[in-house]
């Protein structure tokens, strides 16, 4: 077995987010230029935007890989839909944190009750409850059922969450940069190639997650059988156990 | 189906009655909660404007559905706590019950009980919070709605954390996110009813009564899946 869980492949792709979030850094704070109305303000958007990108990404993916566990009941996606829940919880923290940050200059707190926001945040509470049922005290594969279950009912609920908020607020804020942003040339670089690196970020961080949970895993089943084997070296007769496992 | 569902109401219901534990515990907890928000927000704040009602009158509708949240997850904890003990689930199963008939008869014990729950904190919140009542045809259909739509979303989601060493806290961490949509269109439609003019509420109303649909209709499909080997 192997003694990490990195390999050729995802050092490579290591590295590359490495350099990726490098060549962001340096076009998103000197390149890119400061924007009329939010001044500097508007980098934080090169943070902000990917992170939902990621966020988003993640949560499909766990519907995806949920709705697979259902249907052929293999371990493989149970695990891929909890990694992917994970990392797409992290990301939303990101999100909210950037968009309080970001919300204090340009809207002068750090919290509104916008309806994107509040459904945000309900989305990522809904998704840490998601992450304690993965942590419940049941048999492995009844946990892994209900799990799935509760991930393709959250994607439900996250819609309409979305759309109840929003006809509750009303008024709406349209693109999420406001009507009056412009964006420039390099501006639109810089948010694209931000996008690709936290993707690259957020791959590299599911890759791992995933055999972290695949080797926990493995290790529990070796429980199992060294348990079994112990049992049968204390039953001589072993004719009690003999066609387990 | 119908049939099942008819018998676990009514075996939910019977229990009930033998152990008052709703209307003994719950609904005084849920009055509890009422008094409670009177004393945090306090009576005699009054909003600025030209009507000289009372925070409190204003928040009314809010405040009666926030403790019905709350007595509703004591009551869901309920509805599954009576079923943990031996093995209940189990036999429901072999007795060869429909899963869909099992959720759907839960979910309408839990109802008739928040209802009776719900007319009780609603005459109290009334009273205590000095609220009028311009529409009540309104007002008990989005009670009716409403309700169908906790108890169908609560019920299945009790259901997904239920079980013998699972700890209660995640059943309030699960449903209530879930259930901010309906807080929300059951507050507004409340208001409505409560305050008028009442043509917004029943739009609000109708849109309870998808989520009711919504959740019902989830629950019914993904009730087997959530009892087999559990």
């Amino acid at each position: 077995m192997n003694q990490t869980t990195g390999s050729r492949a995802t050092r490579i792709l290591g590295v590359g987010a490495l350099v990726a979030l490098a060549v962001m850094l340096v076009f998103g704070l000197v390149f890119s230029p400061p924007e009329v109305d939010q001044r500097d303000a508007v980098r934080l958007m090169y943070i902000h935007l990917p992170s939902v990108a990621v966020a988003y990404t993640g949560f499909a993916i766990t519907l995806v890989a949920s709705v697979i566990h259902l249907r052929k009941g293999s371990v493989f996606w149970d695990l891929v839909a909890g990694a992917a829940a994970e990392i797409a919880v992290l990301f939303t923290g990101f999100v909210l944190i950037s968009g309080a940050l970001w919300g204090k200059p340009t809207w002068g707190v750090y919290w509104q009750w916008d309806p994107r926001l509040t459904s945000t945040t309900v989305m990522f509470i809904m998704y840490l409850g998601y992450l304690a049922l993965r942590r419940l005290d049941l048999p492995p594969e009844v946990r892994s059922r209900r799990a799935a279950i509760l991930g393709i009912i959250s994607f439900i609920n996250v819609i309409i969450v979305h759309y109840s908020v929003q006809w509750w607020r009303g008024l709406h804020q349209g693109q999420t940069l406001g009507v009056d942003t412009k964006l420039d040339g390099m501006m639109l670089f810089t948010l694209f190639l931000s996008v690709v690196a936290f993707m690259t970020v957020g791959a590299w961080l599911l890759i791992h997650r995933f055999r972290v949970a695949w080797l926990e895993y493995q290790i529990g089943l070796l429980g199992f059988e060294h348990a079994l084997a112990e049992r049968r070296a204390e039953n001589e007769t072993s004719g009690l156990y003999g066609s387990g496992a | 189906m119908l049939h099942d569902a008819w018998v676990m109401a009514r075996k939910d219901l019977r229990i009930e009655r033998g152990s008052r534990v709703v209307l003994g515990q719950i609904l005084p907890f849920g009055a509890l909660v009422l008094i409670l928000f009177g004393l945090a927000i306090s009576p005699d704040l009054t909003v600025l404007g030209t009507e000289r009602r009372t925070v409190l009158a204003q928040a009314a509708p809010g405040l009666f559905w926030m403790a019905v949240l709350f007595s509703s997850l004591l009551a869901l904890g309920r509805s599954f706590a009576i079923e943990a003990a031996d093995g209940n689930l189990d036999a429901l199963k072999m007795a060869g019950l429909d899963p869909a008939g099992i959720f759907v008869g839960k979910s309408v014990a839990v109802t008739v009980e928040l209802m009776v729950l719900e007319v009780l904190l609603g005459f109290g919140a009334f009273v205590l919070y000095g609220a009028p009542l311009a529409d009540p045809v309104l007002l008990a259909t989005a009670l009716l709605l409403a309700t169908t739509a906790v108890t169908s979303a609560g019920t299945l989601y009790a259901a997904l954390a239920s079980g013998l060493r699972v700890r209660d806290t995640l059943v309030p961490l699960l449903v209530l996110p879930v259930l901010a949509p309906v807080l929300l269109a059951a507050t507004l439609a409340t208001d409505a009813a409560v305050f008028g003019p009442t043509g917004n509420g029943w739009s609000w109303t109708m849109l309870l009564g998808v989520f009711a649909l919504l959740y019902l209709g989830i629950g019914m499909l993904s009730f087997g899946p959530i009892m087999e080997e559990s």
